[in-house]
């Protein structure tokens, strides 16, 4: 099993209803968030090209925050999602650095929080994560990369699509369709 | 034109807009750490090569700071932990692909070292001490059996805590400053550096300053090639290193770091300690000092820089 989640960025209008949701969800503290709006222009007016980004973290193959951890608080769950272990992580912030994509922060309770792909609340019991059951465009597609009916396996096998930095050598599981 | 701009969300404090999460604990905590490193490492180094007559404050005198250094090193390295209270778990795991575990553990050999090793020097500082009990006139004896087994594990750790100071650095490849193998090397040399720098500050036999003003030269001369090479590198390297260099040819970090890293840290102290090895007539303690300083900032200065570097996508 291989969790993985695919971002259409020619849907995707950044109406940030995805981060709101993930910060109901996991009860994240005001003025951080676990997933975010990137937006991005290219080119010169009037031939601008625009790029809309949902980002989270890329629960990587190869995760560096994993490597540096020194107590094993980050380490590899279910499907290969990558989580931290509240009561091991002593807030070192290393993972924080080891990060291409910054996707970790420190909570202000002091240990180091990021998306879980809401695997224990929602995917394990038969539910999207909160941000893909929001999406007013329907531009996120979640499911295992093992299993060929799966949302996010079909749409991959459909559409051009690339990751984020994948000269980090991190193998990221998110996928941007463009 | 390229812009890119995160437009919710993304406020986290510490890493918008840029990444902010070690503050000045890890670079003092890795100066005082490369600085016990140096002194305990030359201290291990005249035990084994039997030479304690000729370099009396490098055995025993200059090791009774480093139990402090290491003490204050380590309390600057609770203070940055976010979740404190858990700090004990770095001792209930080994890990051998985090650079930070191994750092736990060789600060758990080498500071009881160090203690150890200012208890069997104390008859230098207090020539009246007494151990009281007998059972610690026994470890003392103890100890001073196995001074060269001792001596030899010290030598090795020093070594590693020396090293590792740096390979915490280039551990993160998403910095990109700081993924270099260079780092490594680098700071153990400085580590050294500062190392004898502290002994010659501490010493009173002319005869042992000189020695050590030699063996900081040629630390000097090797750290100023790897720094040299670490840019090389970087500049040969992708277009996230070439960028990384650049914070410190023509960015922030330029003048702090050649003028006052390079020139006044490196290039200036060995003068000056040339000039002293040539019977000239300098005060011996500016060269030190200097030496000191530059570490101390230098490591500063890769911390800061390191955080601001970053990939580009």
């Amino acid at each position: 099993m291989r969790y993985a989640m695919a971002v259409d960025t020619k849907k995707c209008v950044g109406c940030s209803d995805c981060v709101v949701a993930c910060q109901t969800e996991n009860n994240v503290p005001i003025g951080y968030c676990r997933d975010w709006i990137v937006e991005v222009t290219d080119g010169t007016y009037p031939q601008l090209e625009i790029e809309i980004r949902s980002e989270r973290c890329n629960h990587c193959e190869n995760a560096p925050c994993v490597r540096c951890c020194p107590t094993g608080a980050s380490h590899y769950s279910d499907g290969g999602t990558v989580l931290v272990k509240k009561y091991h992580c002593i807030g070192c912030g290393a993972c924080i650095a080891s990060c291409p994509y910054d996707a970790r922060f420190p909570h202000p309770e002091g240990y180091v929080d990021k998306c879980t792909f809401c695997l224990d609340n929602r995917v394990k019991k038969g539910m999207d994560p909160a941000c893909v059951s929001v999406c007013p465009t329907k531009c996120l597609y979640f499911g295992d990369l093992d299993d060929p009916r799966s949302p996010v396996s079909q749409i991959l096998k459909k559409r051009k699509y690339k990751t984020l930095i994948p000269e980090a050598g991190t193998k990221p599981h998110l996928y941007f369709l463009i | 034109m390229r812009e890119e701009i995160i437009t919710s969300g993304r406020m986290n404090p510490m890493i918008d807009p840029q990444l902010h999460i070690w503050h000045w604990h890890i670079p003092l905590y890795l100066f005082l750490g490369g600085l016990a490193a140096g002194i305990l490492f030359f201290a291990a180094l005249y035990t084994i090569l039997g030479k304690e007559k000729e370099n009396p404050t490098a055995v025993k005198i200059a090791p009774f700071i480093t139990p402090i250094l290491l003490v204050v090193g380590l309390f600057a390295l609770f203070l940055d932990l976010n979740h404190q209270a858990y700090f004990w778990r770095l001792y209930t795991t080994i890990r051998l692909e985090s650079p930070m575990s191994w750092g736990a553990w060789t600060l758990m050999v080498v500071t009881p070292i160090s203690f150890i090793w200012c208890a069997l020097n104390i008859k230098e500082i207090f020539p009246r001490w007494d151990w009281k009990f007998k059972f610690l006139y026994d470890l003392d004896a103890f100890f001073r059996k196995h001074l060269i087994t001792m001596s030899w594990i010290l030598l090795i750790f020093s070594l590693i805590l020396g090293m590792y100071t740096g390979i915490l650095f280039s551990a993160f490849n998403a910095r990109p400053l700081w993924n270099t193998s260079i780092l490594g090397p680098l700071f153990l040399t400085s580590g050294l550096s500062t190392g004898a720098a502290a002994i010659i500050l501490m010493s009173k036999s002319h005869e042992e300053r000189l020695r050590f003003a030699r063996i900081d030269i040629m630390l000097i001369g090797i750290e100023m090639f790897l720094i040299v090479h670490m840019f090389m590198g970087f500049l040969a390297s992708t277009q996230v290193h070439i960028e990384a260099a650049e914070l410190f040819l023509g960015g922030p970090y330029t003048t702090p770091f050649w003028l006052f890293v390079f020139t006044l840290g490196l290039a200036v102290p060995a003068i000056l300690e040339v000039l002293e090895l040539r019977k000239f007539k300098v005060p011996f303690m500016i060269a030190p000092i200097l030496v000191l300083m530059g570490g101390l900032l230098f490591r500063f200065i890769i911390a800061y820089a390191g955080q601001a570097s970053r990939w580009l996508y």
